[in-house]
C-alpha cells in the first residue's frame, strides 16, 4: 500500500482531517479574519468535498480490511457531505454572532469524520471506533449553546442515552467476538451459526442501532433532545445522525447477519409498525414544532425499516434513496424553522399562524417540505414512500404495507395541522415579516428544487441502484 | 394527438399563473388556459371518433409508453379509450365553468385559481394515465389541494369538515396505495413484474389473491365515490366548498372513483369482480335508498344536492356491480351526466346563494320571478337529477336499469327494483325544492332587488346545459363508444361467469 492508494481510498477523510488542522489555525489567528468569509467557505468545502467524493468514487479497502469503500458507500458519504452542507447554512446567521463559531466546525466535521469510518468499517472495532468519534463531539453540540439550559440538559440527555446504547452495543460485539473469535464482518459473518449466544449478542447490536436511529421503544431521548438543542444541531441529529446509523445498519445487517435473515425480517416488521404508530400518535399531541420534527423522524425512521427488512437490490437502493430525499424535506423544513427561531425566537407550532399573510415564500417552502415528508406527489417524499413500500412487499408481508400505508394518512393529519396554521388560521398578530439571509435562501431553493425534481427525474433512483446490493 | 397536450396545457397555465399577481390576469389567463384545454378535449373526442372509424381496434388510442424507472419496470405510459375521452371531455366542461363560476372571488385569487386548476391537472393525468404508478400520483394530486380550497375558501365548519374530507379521502387513497403495491407483488409471481394495467389485466392472478386486492382497490375508489357506509365526507365537505370547489368535488373526483372502480380494479380482478358483485351491488342498493331519503329531510338545498349525490354515485357502483356491459356502460354514462348536472346545479346553488345568503329552501321563494335565467338553471337541473326523458339524466340511469335488469337473479333483480324505486324519492325532493325556492310568491322583499346571472355566470351554466341535452337527445355518440370499449375487457369478465 503506497501513499497514493491511501489518499485516494481514504480521500474524504483525508479532507476532513486536513480541515480540522486548516481550522484549527484559522483559530489560533483568527484575529482580523472575516467571519463571513470564513463560514462560507467552510460551507463550500462541504458541497465541493460531496462532489468531488461523487466524481472520484474511492474504492478499496485498507488497514488490513477494517476500513472498506465501495461505490454505494462512496454515494452515502457523499450525502452526509451534502447534508452538512445544508446545515451549516441553517447555522450561518447564528454562528455568525457566536463567539464560538470555529468550535462549532470542529465538532461538527469530527462528527463527521467519525461517521465516515463507521459506515465504511469492515470490522466491529473501527465501528465503534467511528461510532464513538461521532457521538462524543454530537452530544457536546448539542449543549452547544451554552447560554441556555435545555441546551445543556440536551447535550446531557444525548450523552448519558449514547453512552448506554454504547454499553449495549459493546456487549453485543463481545458476544460476537467470543463466539466467532475474530471481529472482521467476513469472519463473523462465516462463524456466525445462529446460537443462542450468538442471537443474543445480535439483539444487543440490534439495540444499540435502534438507539442511534431513534426506532421505538429505544426512542425516548429523542423528541428532548430535538427540542433542547440549536436548530442545525437538530437538524444534524435527524439527518446526519440518523442517515449514517441507517447506512452502517443496513450494511451490518445485510453484509454480516445475512444467514438469519429470516429471523430479522420480522422483527424489524415488528418494530417499524411500532415506530410508525407511536411516532405518529405522539406527533399529533405536539405543539413545538422541533419537538414536531423529532416525532415525524421517528415515524420517517419506521418507514426506512420497512425498505432494511426487504433485503433486496431494490430496498438498499430505496433505503439510500429515501435518505437523500428525507434530508432535502427535513432540511427545508428545519432551515424555515431556523430562520424564525433565530428572527422571532419563536418555535411553536401557534406561532406559526396565519405566517401566509406576512412570509409566504417561507410558507410555501414549508408546505412543500412537509407535503415531501407526508409523501404526497409531485414531491419527492411520494417516490421515496413508495420506493420504500414497494421494496418491503418482497417479503409477501402484506399486512406491514397497509399498516403502513393507513399510517401515511395519520401522519399526513398532523402535517396539515402546520399548514394549516400557516394558511388558513387568522392570527391578529402574526410574525412579522421575516427577511432570511443570503445562505438560509440559497439552501431554501436548493432543496425546493430538489424536492420537486428529484422524482421525475429517475436516473438519481438508477444511479444509486446501480451500485445496490441485496442481502448477501 | 400527442396526449401530452392535455398535462402541458394546464401546467402552462399554471407557470403563466405563478408570474402574473394582478387578479383580473389572474382570472383571464385561467379562463384562457382551461378554453384551450376544452378545445384540446373535443378535439380528442373526434380524433378518437376518426381513429375508431378508420377501423383502429387497439384497447387503447393514442398510445405513448417510456421507461421511468427502469429498475422497477415503472413506465410513463398513457393512452385512452371510449371511457378516458368521456372523462376528459367531463372534466374539461366542469373546469371551465367552475373558473367562470368563482369569478367574483376576491380573497387570494391566485392561490384560489392554482389549486382548482392543480387538481384538474390531477384529474387529467389519472384519465390518461395507464400505469398504476402514474395513475396513483395524479390521483393522489387530485385530493390534497381540496383541503386548502375548502379550508381558505369555504363557507360554515369549512376547517373540521376539510380535514373530515381530505382524511376520509385519503384513507381510500392509502387502501389503493397498498393494493397497487400488492398488485404488483402478484403480477411478479404471475411471472411479469409490472404496474401496467393492460398487462396486468392479461396476467393470471389467482384468485385467492384478487380476492384480497379487489376489496382493497375497490373500496378505496369507492370512497371517492362516496360509496355507503364511506359516504360521510360528501355533505360535509360540499357543504363548506366553495361553489367550484363542490363542483369539481362532485363532478369530477367522485367519478375519479367511479372510474378506478370500473376500469381499474375490474379490469384487473374481473374474476374478484365476479366473486364481490353482490356485495357491491348490495352497498350500492343501500347507498342509493339512503342518499334518497336522507335528501328528502335536507332543508338546506345544497346539502340536499350533496346527498342526492350519494344517491346517484350509487347508480354508477350499482351498475359496475351488476358486471354486464349494458349496466357498466350505463355506469359510464351516470358518470358524466352526474358530473354536469350537478356541477350545473352546485353552481346555480352558488349563484343563488351568493344573492340571497340563505341556501334554506323554506326561505328562498319565487326567485324564477326575479331571476329567470337562474331559475329555469336550478329546474333544469333539477329536473335532470330526476330523470326526465329528454335530459342526460334519463338515458344514464336507463341504462343502468336495463342492464341491470339483464341479470337473472332474485337478488340482482330486487336490488334493481329498489334502486328503481328511489327515482320517486328523487323526485319528491327535487320538485319540492323546486317549487319551495323558485316558484310560487316572492318570499322575501329583498329577493325583489336580485339581478339576474351575471355573463360569467350564464357562460358557466350554458357551457353545461350543452353536455346535458346533448346526451339527452342524442345518447348514442356518447353510448357507442363506451360501449366499444367496454366490449375488449368484457370478455374477461363474461367468462369468468359461473
Amino acid at each position: 500500500m503506497n501513499v497514493i492508494e491511501l489518499i485516494s481510498v481514504f480521500a474524504p477523510e483525508v479532507w476532513l482531517s486536513a480541515m480540522l488542522v486548516i481550522l484549527l489555525l484559522v483559530k489560533i489567528f483568527s484575529e482580523g479574519v472575516n467571519r463571513t468569509n470564513v463560514l462560507f467557505v467552510i460551507s463550500f468545502f462541504f458541497i465541493a468535498a460531496a462532489t468531488a467524493t461523487l466524481v472520484l468514487k474511492p474504492q478499496g479497502s485498507l488497514f488490513g480490511g477494517m476500513f472498506v469503500v465501495n461505490s454505494l458507500i462512496g454515494i452515502e458519504k457523499a450525502i452526509l457531505l451534502l447534508a452538512t452542507f445544508f446545515i451549516s447554512l441553517i447555522a450561518f446567521e447564528w454562528l455568525r454572532t457566536f463567539r464560538n463559531y470555529i468550535e462549532f466546525y470542529l465538532l461538527l466535521i469530527c462528527i463527521l469524520l467519525g461517521m465516515f469510518i463507521m459506515i465504511s468499517a469492515g470490522h466491529f472495532l473501527s465501528f465503534y471506533l467511528g461510532l464513538e468519534m461521532a457521538t462524543i463531539p454530537l452530544a457536546a453540540l448539542s449543549a452547544f449553546d451554552v447560554e441556555k439550559s435545555r441546551s445543556g440538559e440536551a447535550g446531557m440527555k444525548l450523552i448519558l442515552s449514547s453512552a448506554f446504547s454504547s454499553g449495549i452495543l459493546l456487549m453485543g460485539i463481545s458476544f460476537m467476538y467470543g463466539t466467532c473469535g475474530s471481529l472482521y464482518f467476513d469472519d463473523v459473518r462465516a462463524a456466525f451459526t445462529g446460537s443462542t449466544i450468538q442471537l443474543a449478542g445480535f439483539a444487543f447490536l440490534l439495540t444499540g442501532f435502534a438507539f442511534k436511529i431513534s426506532i421505538v421503544p429505544f426512542h425516548l431521548w429523542t423528541a428532548d433532545v430535538y427540542e433542547g438543542s440549536p436548530v442545525a444541531v437538530t437538524a444534524f441529529l435527524s439527518v446526519v445522525s440518523k442517515g449514517a446509523a441507517v447506512f452502517i445498519f443496513l450494511s451490518a445487517l445485510y453484509n454480516v447477519f445475512g444467514s438469519i435473515s429470516g429471523t430479522w425480517v420480522y422483527l424489524l416488521a415488528i418494530l417499524s409498525v411500532a415506530t410508525m404508530v407511536l411516532g405518529n400518535l405522539f406527533a399529533i399531541r405536539q405543539q413545538n414544532i422541533k419537538r414536531f420534527l423529532a416525532f415525524s423522524s421517528i415515524t420517517q425512521a419506521g418507514y426506512i425499516l420497512i425498505g432494511i427488512a426487504s433485503g433486496t437490490i431494490q430496498g438498499t437502493a430505496s433505503v439510500v434513496y429515501f435518505i437523500l430525499v428525507y434530508l432535502f424535506s427535513n432540511l427545508a423544513a428545519f432551515t424555515v424553522v431556523g430562520v424564525i427561531s433565530e428572527k422571532t425566537g419563536k418555535e411553536d407550532i401557534s406561532d406559526y399562524n396565519g405566517l401566509y399573510k406576512t412570509n409566504p415564500r417561507l410558507s410555501l417552502v414549508m408546505m412543500l417540505a412537509l407535503f415531501s415528508l407526508a409523501g404526497i406527489p409531485p414531491t419527492a417524499g411520494f417516490f421515496g414512500k413508495w420506493f420504500l413500500l414497494a421494496s418491503g412487499i418482497s417479503n409477501g408481508m402484506f399486512t406491514l404495507i397497509i399498516i403502513a400505508s393507513l399510517n401515511l394518512v395519520i401522519s399526513l393529519y398532523y402535517y396539515l395541522r402546520v399548514v394549516k396554521a400557516m394558511f388558513v388560521d387568522v392570527n391578529d398578530t402574526p410574525l412579522k415579516s421575516i427577511h432570511a439571509g443570503f445562505p438560509a435562501r440559497l439552501g431554501l431553493v436548493i432543496c425546493s428544487a430538489a424536492i420537486i425534481l428529484t422524482g421525475f427525474f429517475s436516473f438519481v433512483y438508477q444511479y444509486i441502484y446501480s451500485f445496490s446490493n441485496g442481502l448477501q | 394527438m400527442n396526449l401530452n397536450i392535455l398535462l402541458a396545457i394546464p401546467l402552462i397555465t399554471l407557470a403563466a399563473l405563478f408570474a402574473v399577481s394582478d387578479a383580473g390576469k389572474v382570472r383571464w389567463i385561467s379562463f384562457a388556459g382551461m378554453s384551450v384545454q376544452l378545445v384540446a378535449s373535443v378535439v380528442l373526442l373526434f380524433a378518437y371518433l376518426a381513429g375508431r372509424h378508420a377501423g383502429v381496434t387497439t384497447p387503447l388510442l393514442f398510445e405513448s409508453s417510456m421507461m421511468w424507472y427502469a429498475s422497477w419496470n415503472i413506465q410513463y405510459h398513457i393512452g385512452v379509450d371510449g371511457i378516458a375521452v368521456a372523462m376528459i371531455l367531463l372534466t374539461s366542461v366542469v373546469m371551465v365553468s367552475g373558473i367562470l363560476i368563482s369569478w367574483n372571488i376576491q380573497n387570494q385569487v391566485k392561490e384560489f385559481y392554482i389549486l382548482l386548476i392543480l387538481l384538474g391537472l390531477g384529474a387529467y393525468g389519472f384519465f390518461i394515465a395507464n400505469d398504476l404508478f402514474t395513475m396513483f400520483l395524479f390521483f393522489e394530486l387530485a385530493v390534497i389541494p381540496k383541503y386548502l380550497l375548502i379550508a381558505i375558501w369555504g363557507s360554515g365548519k369549512k376547517e373540521f369538515n376539510a380535514m373530515k374530507l381530505v382524511l376520509i379521502l385519503m384513507f381510500g387513497s392509502s387502501l389503493v396505495l397498498a393494493g397497487i403495491i400488492g398488485t404488483y407483488y402478484q403480477a411478479g409471481l404471475a411471472g411479469n413484474a409490472t404496474w401496467d394495467l393492460m398487462t396486468i389485466g392479461s396476467l393470471n392472478i389467482p384468485l385467492h389473491a384478487q380476492q384480497i386486492l379487489f376489496p382493497l382497490l375497490f373500496v378505496g375508489f369507492a370512497v371517492l365515490s362516496a360509496m355507503f357506509p364511506f359516504h360521510t365526507w360528501a355533505p360535509d365537505g360540499h357543504s363548506s366548498a366553495p361553489t367550484a370547489g363542490s363542483m369539481f368535488l362532485a363532478g369530477i373526483s367522485m367519478k375519479l372513483g367511479g372510474y378506478g372502480c370500473l376500469r381499474v380494479v375490474t379490469y384487473m380482478f374481473p374474476e374478484a369482480a365476479r366473486f364481490y358483485s353482490p356485495y357491491i351491488v348490495l352497498l350500492a342498493t343501500i347507498g342509493i335508498f339512503y342518499g334518497a331519503f336522507v335528501t328528502l329531510r335536507q332543508k338546506d338545498i345544497k346539502m340536499m344536492n350533496a346527498y342526492s349525490s350519494v344517491s346517484h354515485c350509487g347508480f354508477v357502483l350499482l351498475g359496475i356491480g351488476m358486471l354486464t356491459q349494458t349496466a357498466m356502460t350505463g355506469a359510464v354514462m351516470q358518470m358524466v351526466s352526474h358530473g354536469v348536472m350537478t356541477a350545473l346545479f352546485f353552481g346555480v346553488i352558488g349563484m343563488v346563494y351568493e344573492r340571497t345568503h340563505t341556501r334554506m329552501s323554506n326561505e328562498l321563494g319565487g326567485l324564477l320571478k326575479v331571476m329567470p335565467f337562474i331559475g329555469t338553471c336550478f329546474i333544469l337541473a333539477g329536473l335532470t337529477s330526476l330523470g326526465l326523458p329528454g335530459l342526460s339524466g334519463f338515458v344514464a340511469e336507463m341504462t343502468v336499469f336495463v342492464g341491470a335488469w339483464q341479470v337473472n337473479e332474485f337478488f340482482y333483480r330486487a336490488a334493481t327494483v329498489m334502486a328503481c324505486m328511489s327515482i320517486v324519492v328523487t323526485a319528491v325532493y327535487i320538485l319540492r325544492a323546486s317549487g319551495f325556492a323558485m316558484m310560487g310568491p316572492v318570499k322575501n322583499p329583498a329577493y325583489n332587488a336580485l339581478h339576474d346571472a351575471t355573463w360569467n355566470e350564464k357562460l358557466a351554466a350554458v357551457i353545461l346545459i350543452v353536455p346535458i341535452i346533448l346526451i339527452g337527445s342524442a345518447p348514442f355518440w356518447l353510448s357507442d363508444m363506451v360501449n366499444s370499449s367496454m366490449g375488449n375487457w368484457m370478455t374477461k369478465i363474461i367468462t369468468s361467469a359461473h
